[in-house]
């Protein structure tokens, strides 16, 4: 299912230090997909996408085995030579640079292209997909909301034109509105040609945009298949998507603290569609 | 009056100097994190390429040679000892230049020995009268050749690529990574630039009215720390105003310490220190650390 050469994660294993994160990973994203990546906290998500971006040296990490090659030829584990190859990641947690403008957070991530022109090309296309970020040109990245933040993230990354973009977690700590925004962001990034390695908690979102998927547990590959597939399978619509159980049917925490005290004692109930 | 003047200008002249000292030591905080102890060394170095090599290049080139042979040793102790120690702890680091300065400092010394090393300027002693004020030209050139420093600097920082990549590593040095900025040439330009400064620096410290390059001028070098550490370690702003603060401070106690007698002798050497640890007293983080909004 490679299609043309996209990015090839072969029988990958990360260790920090002695502890092993990452055991026997197959991953492939061909090119012009969109291919999401789901699993619990701890199961080694964004430990994948730091091996393809080259930054697990800076959690003192390394590849044990194995091997991550783009367009048919193996990156080598610096991050400067994946931006070169094309392949950009856009961190978890945002991390825009709070301290500088927003045309500078946007200049940052032109850093890795030589051509000037690309550049200006790179940033009138940013600026068609993410209006707020030209109307906040000057403004200090910092003072934006959470969901401007993710905008100029993303588009930070998009300056350094990238066929193959990263993104971990786009919409963790968004308000639902925002979060739809950011995924229609996403199709529309990846009907412009890039392809795209989606690393999301939420399952549903993630399922919806992306053709494939791979479910990770405790550092291995425990599922993976169609998107559409995955989505009706009732192992993932019960611990990833929070339906298939009666108690998980209901919207999880509020109600239960709403609840009237006279109701019938309910088992204690732990966000099940986190837990693995 | 007119004492206060002179005083006045010799000490923001002298702290423009001490400026160009704390923005090179500030440079390299943000580019590493690593508070550089080295400087000094980089500045005797620096100070004594020109004080060799002007009898026989003339002074000009022999001020070129020491800009580019300061550099060099700057990223040379970038390259082979703190690039390899990486992984420390930034305390460690701090120490290990406390290692490399004394190292370097003790070499040059005992090329120096006792002697005093003129550096062959073209201002020598002459003086420039401005009304009833008397100042020597030497002050004159390092304010305006430090203004002109630190201006272009600032608007490198804001304007280059350069600048970005700088300011990008200082506050996110993986994110900065994920750009494809090379964090290894970062660093390593920082070492140099703020080689180069600091060789320039190492000019006008020892120029008139000291009389050249001793053993002592690491001593005078030594004061663009509490200039670094009272502006905000991380702060190109904050060199800036501590190097006046200090310069100031220092020439205005040293003319006055006939008045201040009860104070003892060479308290103009005490007072930047004096003056870093009030301001650290209430502002931890330096005038201009980390907190300031308006950082460049």
């Amino acid at each position: 299912m490679a299609g043309e050469a996209g990015l090839e994660i072969a029988d990958l294993a990360v260790h920090y230090g002695p502890v092993r994160a990452l055991r026997g990973i197959r991953v492939t994203v061909p090119r012009g997909a969109v291919v999401a990546v789901l699993g619990a906290n701890g199961a080694g998500k964004t430990t994948l996408l730091r091996a393809v971006s080259g930054t697990l040296r800076f959690h003192r990490g390394g590849v044990t085995s194995g091997t991550v090659s783009f367009g048919g030829s193996r990156l080598n584990g610096s991050p400067a030579t994946a931006v070169a190859r094309g392949v950009v990641q856009v961190p978890e947690g945002r991390r825009v640079f709070a301290r500088m403008t927003v045309a500078e957070n946007l200049r940052a991530g032109a850093l890795g292209v030589r051509d000037r022109a690309k550049a200006g090309e790179a940033r009138d296309r940013v600026h068609a997909l993410f209006p707020i970020l030209a109307e906040r040109a000057h403004q200090r990245a910092g003072l934006l909301s959470g969901g401007e933040q993710q905008m100029l993230s993303i588009g930070r990354a998009l300056m350094a034109n990238p066929s193959m973009l990263l993104l971990d977690e786009p919409t963790l700590g968004l308000a639902p509105k925002m979060a739809a925004r950011i995924a229609a962001t996403i199709r529309e990034i990846n009907a412009q040609g890039t392809s795209v390695l989606l690393v999301e908690q939420n399952a549903a979102m993630a399922l919806g945009l992306a053709s494939h998927a791979y479910v990770l547990e405790v550092g291995e590959v425990a599922l993976s298949g169609p998107a559409a597939e995955l989505a009706a399978s009732d192992e993932v619509r019960r611990r990833y998507l929070g339906v298939g159980t009666p108690e998980t049917d209901r919207p999880v925490g509020i109600n239960a603290e709403n609840a009237p005290p006279d109701d019938p004692p309910r088992p204690v109930r732990t966000l099940s569609r986190w837990t693995a | 009056m007119t004492t206060f003047l002179e005083l006045l200008v010799n000490g923001i002249s002298v702290g423009a100097v001490y400026a160009l000292i704390a923005l090179g030591f500030v440079v390299i905080f943000k580019a590493t994190e690593v508070v550089n102890f080295t400087h000094a060394s980089l500045l005797l170095a620096g100070g004594f390429l020109v004080a060799k090599l002007h009898p026989a290049l003339g002074f000009w080139l022999a001020l070129a040679a020491g800009v580019a042979g300061a550099a060099l040793v700057g990223a040379l102790i970038e390259f082979l000892i703190i690039r390899r120690a990486r992984v420390g702890s930034h305390g460690v680091l701090a120490i290990v230049t406390i290692g490399v300065d004394i190292l370097l400092t003790t070499e040059l010394t005992r090329e120096i020995g006792t002697d005093v090393l003129a550096l062959g300027d073209p201002w020598r002693d002459q003086v420039l009268h401005l009304g009833p004020i008397t100042i020597a030209e030497t002050r004159i050139v390092a304010l305006g050749v430090a203004a002109a420093l630190i201006t272009a600097f600032l608007l490198a920082f804001k304007f280059t690529g350069w600048g970005v990549a700088m300011r990008a590593t200082a506050e996110d040095a993986e994110t900065a990574a994920l750009m494809g900025v090379r964090l290894g040439r970062v660093s390593l330009s920082a070492w140099a630039v703020a080689g180069a400064l600091a060789a320039i620096a190492a000019l006008f410290l020892c120029v008139f009215p000291t009389p050249g390059l001793d053993r002592s001028t690491t001593a005078a070098a030594m004061k663009a720390f509490p200039a670094a550490i009272l502006g905000g370690l991380d702060s190109t702003t904050g060199a800036l105003a501590g190097g006046l603060i200090v310069g100031v401070t220092e020439a205005l106690m040293s003319g006055y310490q006939s008045q201040l007698a009860f104070l003892g002798r060479g308290i103009g050497d005490a007072a930047p220190f004096l003056v870093m640890i009030v301001i650290l007293l209430f502002r931890p983080a330096g005038i201009f650390g980390t907190k300031e909004l308006a950082r460049v």
